[in-house]
């Protein structure tokens, strides 16, 4: 069923059942996200995408759009919440960029641009984390990890389980490899993890520092730029 | 009117930031013309003579000699900033922090590392003329207040010129994207 949405004062049409973020998407408005990937269940476990929602704040990429309804995705407020949520990943976990493969491609990293971030304000926590060589293929850096869930929700084969899982709770919560199938896990699968993470906490082994300095995902523009130009466009 | 005056210092860092000031290359000169240094590597003027207008700290408190270089810094200069990651986050030398402790690292680094020589007795340096390590490697703005930050690893020196530039004539920072990285 056809539907009639206001994002930011301008009316669009879209289909009922997609995503406010999918509607903002595909109309050129860029509304910035962490845990959501294109193709993976959306969680709204990251808070980045907070919107102004028929005048309630929720995350654009799990609300439904509706008829009628009105989205204001860029104020004051959202900005403030969504760059103290990039300050507060940047002080949780050990985000040493200079050291880290992702660097430059990296999401989190990417937004802290995009708003900017000169230090944040929050002490940094400096919390004790470990590096795992979770596969022959695959480390994981839990320093970097910012617990997107992206990992564990993302399924290579529709019908197979997942290749991470979470273990513990509250601030112990850390994600696992599952080393029961690990004999099925190879190079390219690694490969597909490390480019599902948005930030360095998944690394195929033996890959790093492979594109340049000028070169890198985010070394020229920012983050969701290509969607912004679509509107141009 | 004086020209400002800036001093520069190195704490817990690898003059990679300095470095990155010498990489504004020609314009090196004319910010001679706008500025005096004080205290700086860069002229080897070795101590605080005056007050100065600005203050450029690279390089994050790692050890007692830091926390007082940086302490007379903020004592001394009007406008203080961290320049370079280590400076405001801690950098590599803080990835002792969620590692090791002091005596760990200190174990590794003059008794159990593969490449250490010559020292059958043991011996961890403990002279009283050493600064004292400190339990963590802290960011520049967890000690003293900290007016303005320019991150990167090293900053550009665009970056360097653009904020140094801005703060000394009153005009808005441009702050490029490109510019603006953390690596």
């Amino acid at each position: 069923m056809s539907i009639l949405i206001t994002i930011n004062g301008r009316e669009y049409g879209a289909e009922s059942g997609q995503s406010v973020l999918e509607i903002a998407t595909d109309n050129g408005i860029y509304i910035p996200t962490l845990c959501n990937y294109e193709g993976i269940k959306p969680q709204g476990c990251c808070r980045v995408c907070t919107c102004l929602i028929n005048g309630r704040k929720m995350t654009a990429c799990t609300t439904p759009a509706t008829d009628k309804m009105v989205v204001e995705t860029n104020n004051q407020d959202l900005e403030w919440i969504r760059s103290t949520i990039i300050e507060l990943l940047f002080v949780e976990g050990n985000h040493f960029c200079p050291a880290c493969e992702k660097s430059g491609s990296c999401e989190l990293q990417a937004l802290a641009y995009r708003y900017r971030m000169m230090a944040p304000q929050f002490p940094y926590s400096f919390s004790a984390r470990d590096v795992e060589p979770a596969h022959g293929t695959l480390l994981i850096d839990h320093n970097r990890c910012i617990l997107c869930k992206r990992c564990v929700r993302w399924r290579p084969e529709p019908e197979a389980p997942g290749w991470f899982v979470f273990v513990n709770r509250g601030h112990e919560t850390r994600i696992k490899f599952v080393h029961e199938r690990a004999a099925d896990f190879n190079k390219s699968l690694a490969q597909a993890a490390m480019n599902i993470c948005p930030v360095g906490a998944i690394i195929r082994r033996g890959k790093g520092y492979d594109v340049p300095i000028g070169r890198r995902k985010y070394d020229k523009l920012p983050i969701g730029s290509d969607i912004e130009t679509k509107e141009r466009s | 009117m004086n020209k400002p005056l800036i001093a520069t210092t190195s704490l817990a860092g690898c003059f990679g930031c300095h470095m990155s000031i010498m990489d504004l290359d020609d314009r090196i000169l004319q910010l001679i013309e706008l500025i005096e240094f004080n205290k700086s590597p860069i002229n080897d003027i070795k101590t605080l003579s005056k007050e100065c207008d600005i203050g450029i700290i690279e390089g994050g408190c790692a050890n007692s000699d830091n926390i007082r270089l940086l302490k007379e810094f903020r004592k001394n200069c009007r406008v203080l900033i961290a320049v370079g990651e280590c400076a405001i986050m801690g950098g590599l030398p803080a990835m002792r922090n969620n590692s090791a402790s002091i005596s760990e690292c200190l174990q590794e680094a003059y008794i159990d590392c593969v490449s250490v020589q010559a020292n059958d007795e043991g011996l961890i340096p403990n002279d009283e003329e050493l600064p004292m390590l400190l339990d963590q490697v802290y960011p520049c703005h967890e000690i003293v207040k900290i007016d303005y930050f320019i991150p990167g690893c090293a900053p550009r020196a665009d970056l360097i010129w653009d904020v140094l530039t801005a703060l000394i004539s009153g005009k808005k920072m441009e702050l490029s994207y490109e510019c603006f990285k953390f690596d």
